[in-house]
C-alpha cells in the first residue's frame, strides 16, 4: 500500500517541478510537440512508400527473374539518398544560396539543429524538416527506376542516379521550396508556382527523367513482341496500399504543421485517389471489357501523383474532379499513346508520374483557393476560380522548367555515366535476369 | 507393366485420385503442368497490352501398374476425369522395361 502510494507520488513529482520551471522561463520560439509528432510521423510514413511501397509495387510489375534487382533499387536509394543529403544535397536544396540552387552551409548538416528555422518550419526541430524533406530526396530518383526496370547495371544505376540528386532534384527543390526559390511562391519565387507537396519537384522531374531513361537505354530484349506480364499483381496490390497510406505523410504532412491545412491535404489526398482509382478502372472496363486490379491500383497512384501538387491549395470536391482527371487521362497515355509512340518505360513512371504530375500542377493553378490556403494574404485571390488566372501561366512555367531541367540533366548525365562504366548489362544477363547476374540472389526458392 | 499418364484438369485431380485408390492403385505421381490440346487460351490485360495465355494448367499423373490392372485404372480416370468439354485431357498408355523397388532392390510387377 505505501509502495504504490510512494510511486504515485514519484510520478507526479516532476511533472509538479516542471510546471514550475515553465513558469520561470521567459517565453521562446517553442517547438510543438503537437506538429513534431506529426511531422515524424509523416517522414517514417514517406519512408514506408519507398520502402516497402515502391520496391513492391515495381517489384510485382517486373518477371520473376528481376524481382530482387528491382526492390534492391529502391532500397540502394533509401541507403545512398540519405547518406548524400547529410553530406551535401540537403544543403545544395534547401541551403541558403541563389534563385536556383543552395549553399553548401548546411553540409555535414552544419546549422542544423533542433531548434527551428523559422523559414522553412517555425514550430518544428530544423533537423524534423530536414529528415522530413529526405524521403522525397529517397522516393524521386527511386521512382525512375521503373524506366529502366529489368536492364540497367546496378553499379550505372547508383551512380547515374547519385548524380541526378545532385544535378536535377537539388536545384528543383530549391527553385520550388528553398529560400529565395525562382519558384517559391511563399518565400520569395519570381514565379510564384503553387506545388504543395512535390507535383514539379518529385513526380515531373522523375517522370520526364524517366521518359528519357527509358528512350536512352532502349527498349527491353524482346520488346513489344515478347510478352512480359507482371509476375504478381498480388505484390503491387499490397505496395499500392502501402503507397496511398504512406501519401497521407508525403501531402498532409507537406503542411509542415499539425493543423486544419493538414486536414485539408489529408481530405483531398484520400478523396483523389479513389475517385482517379474509379476513373481508371471505368475507363479500363469500356475499353476492354473488365476492370482489371493492376488499373484500379495504377489508377489510385495516377490520382495520389496529381492531387500531390493541389492537396493543400483546393477544396475537396476540386480532389474529386482532380483525380477523376488524372484517372482517365493517366490511363490513356498508357494504354494508347504510349502504344502510338512505342518507348519502353516498363513500369510506366512517365505515363505515370510525369503525365499526372503535369496535369496536377496544371490543375492546381486553375482550383487553388485562399479559402484553404492563403499563400498570397487573407483573401488574394489564388487560383483561376478565384480570378488569378495568371496562376495557370505561373504553374506552366514551373512544369516547363521540371521538363527542360530533367530532359538536359538527365541526357547530360545518362551519357557521362555510359562513357564511364556503361549502362546498361549485356543482352546474355538480361535474358538470365538480373537477380542472378547482378545480384547472385534469387527472390524465389519454393524448391527449398 | 503399364505406364499409364493422364493429363487431366487440375480441378479433377481429387476425384480422380480417390478413384484410382478405391480401384487399388496406390502409387502415382502428380506433376504440376501447362499445355493445351485443342483448347483456346485466353487474353489478359496488363496496363493496356494484350496478352494471350495459351499454355494453360493442368495436372499430368503418371503411373506404373501390372499389366491386369490397366484397364481398371484407365477406367477409374475417364469416368472421373469427363466432363464432355474440350479440354478434358488425353490419357497416354506404353509399356515398361522394368521396376525396380530402390528399398530392397525388388524388380519386375512385384516391385509396384
Amino acid at each position: 500500500m505505501h509502495l504504490r502510494r510512494l510511486i504515485r507520488l514519484l510520478c507526479v513529482l516532476p511533472l509538479g517541478c516542471a510546471t514550475a520551471a515553465l513558469a520561470q522561463t521567459p517565453a521562446a520560439p517553442t517547438v510543438s510537440a503537437g506538429d513534431n509528432a506529426w511531422m515524424l510521423t509523416s517522414a517514417a510514413l514517406v519512408l514506408m512508400m519507398t520502402g516497402p511501397g515502391l520496391a513492391l509495387f515495381y517489384g510485382g510489375l517486373v518477371r520473376r527473374k528481376n524481382v530482387l534487382a528491382t526492390m534492391m533499387q529502391s532500397f540502394a536509394m533509401m541507403c545512398i539518398i540519405t547518406v548524400l543529403w547529410a553530406l551535401v544535397s540537403y544543403s545544395l536544396a534547401f541551403g541558403t544560396g541563389n534563385a536556383f540552387i543552395g549553399g553548401l552551409h548546411n553540409a555535414f548538416m552544419h546549422g542544423v539543429s533542433l531548434a527551428p528555422d523559422p523559414d522553412y518550419a517555425p514550430t518544428i526541430p530544423a533537423q524534423t524538416y530536414m529528415i522530413y524533406q529526405l524521403m522525397f530526396a529517397i522516393i524521386t530518383p527511386a521512382l525512375i527506376t521503373g524506366a529502366f526496370a529489368e536492364r540497367m547495371k546496378f553499379s550505372a544505376m547508383c551512380l547515374f542516379l547519385t548524380l541526378w540528386a545532385i544535378v536535377v532534384y537539388s536545384p528543383m527543390a530549391h527553385m520550388v521550396w528553398g529560400k529565395g526559390g525562382f519558384l517559391n511562391a511563399s518565400l520569395g519565387g519570381k514565379i510564384p508556382c503553387l506545388d504543395f507537396a512535390g507535383g514539379t519537384v518529385v513526380h515531373v522531374t522523375s517522370g520526364v527523367s524517366a521518359l528519357v531513361c527509358a528512350l536512352y537505354l532502349g527498349k527491353r530484349v524482346g520488346y513489344p513482341k515478347e510478352p512480359s506480364p507482371p509476375h504478381s499483381v498480388v505484390l503491387s496490390f499490397i505496395g499500392a496500399c502501402l503507397l496511398w497510406v504512406g501519401w497521407f505523410g508525403f501531402n498532409a504532412g507537406s503542411a509542415v504543421n499539425a493543423s486544419g491545412l493538414a486536414t485539408s491535404a489529408f481530405v483531398n489526398t484520400h478523396f483523389a485517389t479513389a475517385a482517379a482509382a474509379i476513373g481508371w478502372a471505368v475507363a479500363e472496363w469500356i475499353r476492354n471489357g473488365k476492370p482489371s486490379a493492376l488499373g484500379a491500383i495504377s489508377g489510385a497512384v495516377a490520382g495520389l501523383v496529381a492531387i500531390t501538387p493541389a492537396s493543400g491549395f483546393v477544396q475537396p470536391m476540386s480532389a474529386l474532379f482532380i483525380g477523376l482527371v488524372a484517372g482517365v487521362g493517366c490511363f490513356l497515355m498508357v494504354t494508347v499513346v504510349k502504344g502510338i509512340f512505342g518507348y519502353d518505360d516498363s513500369l510506366d513512371a512517365f505515363g505515370v508520374h510525369g503525365a499526372g504530375g503535369t496535369i496536377g500542377a496544371i490543375l492546381t493553378g486553375v482550383f487553388a483557393t485562399s479559402v484553404i490556403n492563403p499563400v498570397y494574404g487573407a483573401g488574394k485571390p489564388t487560383g483561376w476560380i478565384e480570378g488569378n488566372g495568371r496562376q495557370v501561366l505561373n504553374q506552366l512555367a514551373g512544369v516547363a522548367i521540371a521538363w527542360v531541367l530533367s530532359i538536359v540533366g538527365t541526357l547530360i548525365l545518362l551519357k557521362l555515366v555510359d562513357m564511364v562504366i556503361g549502362l546498361r548489362v549485356t543482352r546474355e544477363d538480361e535474358i538470365e535476369g538480373l537477380d542472378v547476374t547482378q545480384h547472385g540472389e534469387e527472390g524465389y526458392d519454393f524448391g527449398s | 507393366m503399364q505406364k499409364i499418364e493422364a493429363v487431366i484438369q487440375p480441378s479433377k485431380l481429387d476425384a480422380v485420385k480417390d478413384a484410382l485408390l478405391e480401384a487399388g492403385i496406390e502409387g502415382m505421381t502428380i506433376l504440376e503442368a501447362r499445355g493445351h490440346g485443342r483448347q483456346k487460351g485466353h487474353t489478359e490485360f496488363y496496363r493496356g497490352r494484350e496478352y494471350t495465355v495459351d499454355l494453360l494448367p493442368k495436372i499430368k499423373i503418371e503411373m506404373v501398374v501390372r499389366d491386369e490392372m490397366a484397364d481398371k485404372a484407365i477406367q477409374a480416370i475417364l469416368s472421373t476425369a469427363r466432363t464432355g468439354k474440350i479440354g478434358d485431357g488425353k490419357i497416354f498408355v506404353s509399356k515398361i522395361d522394368d521396376a525396380i523397388r530402390i528399398r530392397n532392390d525388388e524388380r519386375g510387377p512385384s516391385a509396384l
